[in-house]
């Protein structure tokens, strides 16, 4: 493992992972808000969480980095399609599983079974995160695959 | 004119086919300072804008019955309604009496401020109805109509979440205990109340973000934690004379039209509501107009609402950055030109008052009064103890420069004629204003840098200028042009900004002749001799109370115009633009800013005058006292 390398190209490939989420955001072509969704799991307050879920989103970026690089380690290939390729594998595996399993996770998230509740309030993603607006996978993939090329393309095989 | 006991027949709405549309003053309003909604007297929403008062609207049935969209919960069958705002604050409360029971209503848009803890939609408004005695068959009809009734949204039933409806990037929800069925583009449901039950309703709205669910059964604690958040504001209030109950309300829809991510304040939360019943004076009024600075800074100020004032005026200098040192006559919330005004091709208007507008073609006219308007209302700021900084200082310099080099050129005028510029005294009042104020305000040392001699030549010239063009011989009065025949309501201001004492024979002459051309039998005015005329102009009115409560006339005159005047109120308080001469019920867009300030002022030289205290920061000959800004400081 390159781990300075790591470091520096994690953190450029989340910081632009992060842009292009805000930017679609902003561009109205979801609402999913993954920085108020992730900080409202530690508190209800709507900036407060806002803060808090960007950086532990960034943290989390950062981690999930660490898999790629380990992908192109065994692999003994870094280049930009490769990463590319992993980041829609990666983003599929987000809108499939982990939007299903969220609402169960995430203590302030409504589910379409139970409704929402004193405690459970935010609206769930539903399959491929349609219900934040039916460009949303488009969004994703898009934030994923780049993810995955910047990385590919700074990091470099030790 | 008391609305409170009339009986109500229920008309309906137009999804069903029944044109009836309520007077423009049986409308009620909510808001969440970012937005409002206008409900009718028959617990019909017809007017919502999400999420900001220049969105389009999901709501606009009070401009087309049938394509408009609203949202009613009314009893079924024959009832009458009466309304009030419960205690201080804006939660309406309409009680509906049938032959079998009584219920209530309640609606808001919860303050999202007074609920920063927990998690709460953006944008979003509860209904109650809660069956006081008897027994009341209830009708709840929610029908949609995205982007000014131009097409109708997708609505999907998503079982315990709620009902989901999705606009674009937006999407609203419906939620509440009742049963809910989905049906031609809306959603429906009927019911009988018994005495004790209650019926509860979110309807909220996300644009950037997943949106909240609030739970129904919070719903009663929610609504007393924002009738607290109002009387929690209106506590703050410093006014205790004899209209004080009347002031709170006013000040209280004041505060509905300020935007608080920005600080500006809206002319109305509507558009096109008709000046004249059939006609085409339809306006959009969604905007900040410079125009209104001076008054509202004013009232602010000597409300004791300092937030509120020092956010518009943190507004007004910063917002209308891009376009420094020339200044648009309006602007956007967040201090951008309106939209191109285009007329909707899907509402049919009020009453058939065509065409409906969305944007203001008016952004584009020149009207010179708005530097003094905006420079008068940072001196009174200044005057009543408030600091300017270096950047203010700068930027007022800017305008003081500007009305130096422009202030002899024709404009469109306050009155906003869209017909060719003309030299219209109002604007050189306003010009002389700009200079003056900031003379004074360099003299008391809360301006450096202005080049002091050039401004005080000027203000001379201007001076000069009004007295010997403005002047009209032969009628004995001011007129609204220079050299001209015609007068206007305007002309009352020359004493407000201190260009002629009130009590001066050229000002009292000058309201003799107003009084001969523009009142009416009632003691109204309008605004101009324009033909056919619109209806009276509520603001000229108070200007008028204020002008007498100057020292125009008598403190029994003033009070007296004042009493008049507040009966053209709704019984909930609220003014629209205009008074429909003829049966005094209100004209124009609703409820109006500009009529709510007028008020306040008016109220307020009286009370200062019967106090012997100073009226008007601005005026060097103020009778007694001391300075506002002493006060202040003290």
């Amino acid at each position: 493992m390159n781990w300075g390398n790591w470091v520096i190209s994690g953190f450029i490939a989340t910081l632009a992972l992060s842009t292009l989420l805000a930017m679609s955001q902003g561009l109205r072509l979801t609402r999913m808000n993954v920085p108020y969704m992730l900080g409202t799991i530690i508190t209800p307050e709507r900036e407060k969480a806002r803060v808090y879920g960007f950086l532990a989103h960034f943290v989390n970026g950062w981690f999930f980095s660490f898999f790629y690089v380990y992908i192109f380690q065994i692999r003994h290939t870094a280049n930009w399609w490769f990463g590319l390729l992993i980041g829609l594998g990666h983003a599929l595996f987000v809108l499939t599983v982990v939007t299903t399993l969220i609402p169960s996770l995430h203590p302030r998230m409504a589910s379409e079974q139970k409704g929402a509740t004193t405690q459970r309030r935010l609206e769930p993603p539903g399959f491929m995160a349609l219900n934040y607006g039916y460009q949303t996978p488009l969004s994703v993939f898009v934030a994923h695959a780049a993810f995955g090329a910047i990385l590919g393309s700074l990091y470099q095989l030790r | 004119m008391d609305l409170t006991t009339t009986p109500a027949r229920n008309p309906g709405v137009g999804y069903r086919g029944c044109g009836y549309f309520p007077g423009i003053d049986e409308y009620g309003v909510i808001g969440d300072c970012r937005t409002a909604a206008l409900v009718s007297k028959f617990g019909c929403i017809e007017w919502l804008c999400w999420p900001r008062f220049d969105s389009p609207s999901i709501f606009a049935a009070m401009l087309d019955r049938e394509r408009g969209g609203y949202w009613k919960i009314s009893p079924t069958g024959e009832y009458e309604a009466e309304r009030r705002y419960a205690g201080n604050s804006n939660v309406l409360e309409t009680r509906f009496r049938t032959g079998s029971g009584e219920a209530v209503l309640t609606d808001l848009m919860p303050i999202r401020d007074a609920e920063m803890s927990s998690m709460v939609p953006d944008h979003e408004i509860l209904r109650e109805i809660t069956c006081t005695s008897g027994a009341m068959e209830i009708e709840i009809a929610l029908v949609p109509r995205a982007n000014y009734g131009e097409y109708p949204v997708a609505i999907c039933n998503k079982g315990k979440l709620g009902i989901r409806m999705v606009d674009g990037p937006g999407v609203f929800w419906l939620r509440s205990n009742l049963p809910l069925r989905i049906e031609d583009s809306g959603v429906f449901a009927a019911t009988t109340l018994q005495q004790g039950q209650t019926l509860s309703f979110s309807f909220s709205y996300s644009l950037s973000s997943p949106a909240v669910l609030p739970p129904l059964e919070q719903i009663p604690q929610r609504i007393k934690i924002c009738v607290d958040w109002w009387e929690r504001w209106v506590g703050q209030i410093q006014y205790d004379g004899e209209f004080r109950e009347e002031i709170i309300r006013s000040a209280l829809t004041l505060k509905l039209m300020i935007f608080a991510p920005s600080g500006a304040i809206v002319a109305a939360p509507t558009t096109s509501l008709p000046e004249r019943i059939g006609g085409d004076l339809n306006w959009d009024y969604r905007f900040c107009w410079l125009r209104d600075a001076s008054f509202t800074i004013r009232a602010l100020l000597e409300l004791g609402f300092w937030n509120e004032a020092t956010g518009f005026l943190d507004w007004m200098l910063h917002a209308t950055r891009l376009t420094q040192p020339e200044l648009r006559i309006m602007y956007t919330v967040y201090g951008n030109a309106p939209p191109d005004e285009h007329t909707s091709k899907i509402l049919r208007g009020y009453k058939g008052s065509s065409p409906v507008r969305i944007g203001n073609a008016a952004r584009d006219q020149v009207q010179l009064d708005v530097y003094g308007e905006v420079i008068d209302a940072a001196a009174q700021y200044a005057f009543h103890g408030g600091y300017l900084d270096r950047e203010m200082q700068k930027v007022l310099i800017g305008f003081g420069n500007y009305v130096v080099k422009h202030w002899d050129t024709p404009d469109q005028g306050i009155w906003e004629p869209r017909t060719s510029p003309r030299h219209h005294t109002h604007s050189r009042l306003l010009c002389w204003t700009a200079l003056d104020r900031l003379v004074a305000l360099t003299e008391q040392d809360k301006l450096k840098g202005a080049p002091l001699q050039d401004y005080k030549d000027q203000e001379e010239a201007i001076r000069r200028q009004i007295q010997e063009r403005a002047w009209n011989q032969e009628l004995q009065s001011y007129v609204s042009e220079l050299d001209g025949q015609q007068l206007d309501s305007s002309l009352l201001l020359l004493s407000w900004y201190g260009f002629e004492k009130a009590d001066g024979p050229r000002m009292r002459s000058t309201y003799n002749r107003l009084r001969e051309r523009l009142s009416t039998a009632e003691g109204l005015l309008y605004r101009t001799e324009q033909v056919p005329a619109e209806g009276t102009f509520a603001i000229c009115s108070f200007w008028e109370a204020e002008y007498l409560a100057l020292g125009g006339g008598s403190t029994a005159d003033a009070r007296n115009l004042i009493l008049t005047l507040l009966k053209y109120r709704n019984e909930l308080g609220l003014y629209g633009e205009e008074i429909d001469a003829r049966n005094g019920r209100a004209l124009g867009n609703f409820p109006q800013a500009f009529t709510h300030i007028g008020f306040i002022g008016a109220a307020l030289s009286l009370d200062q005058r019967e106090k012997g205290e100073q009226q008007l920061a601005h005026r060097p000959e103020s009778p007694v006292g001391e300075q506002p800004h002493q006060k202040q400081a003290a």
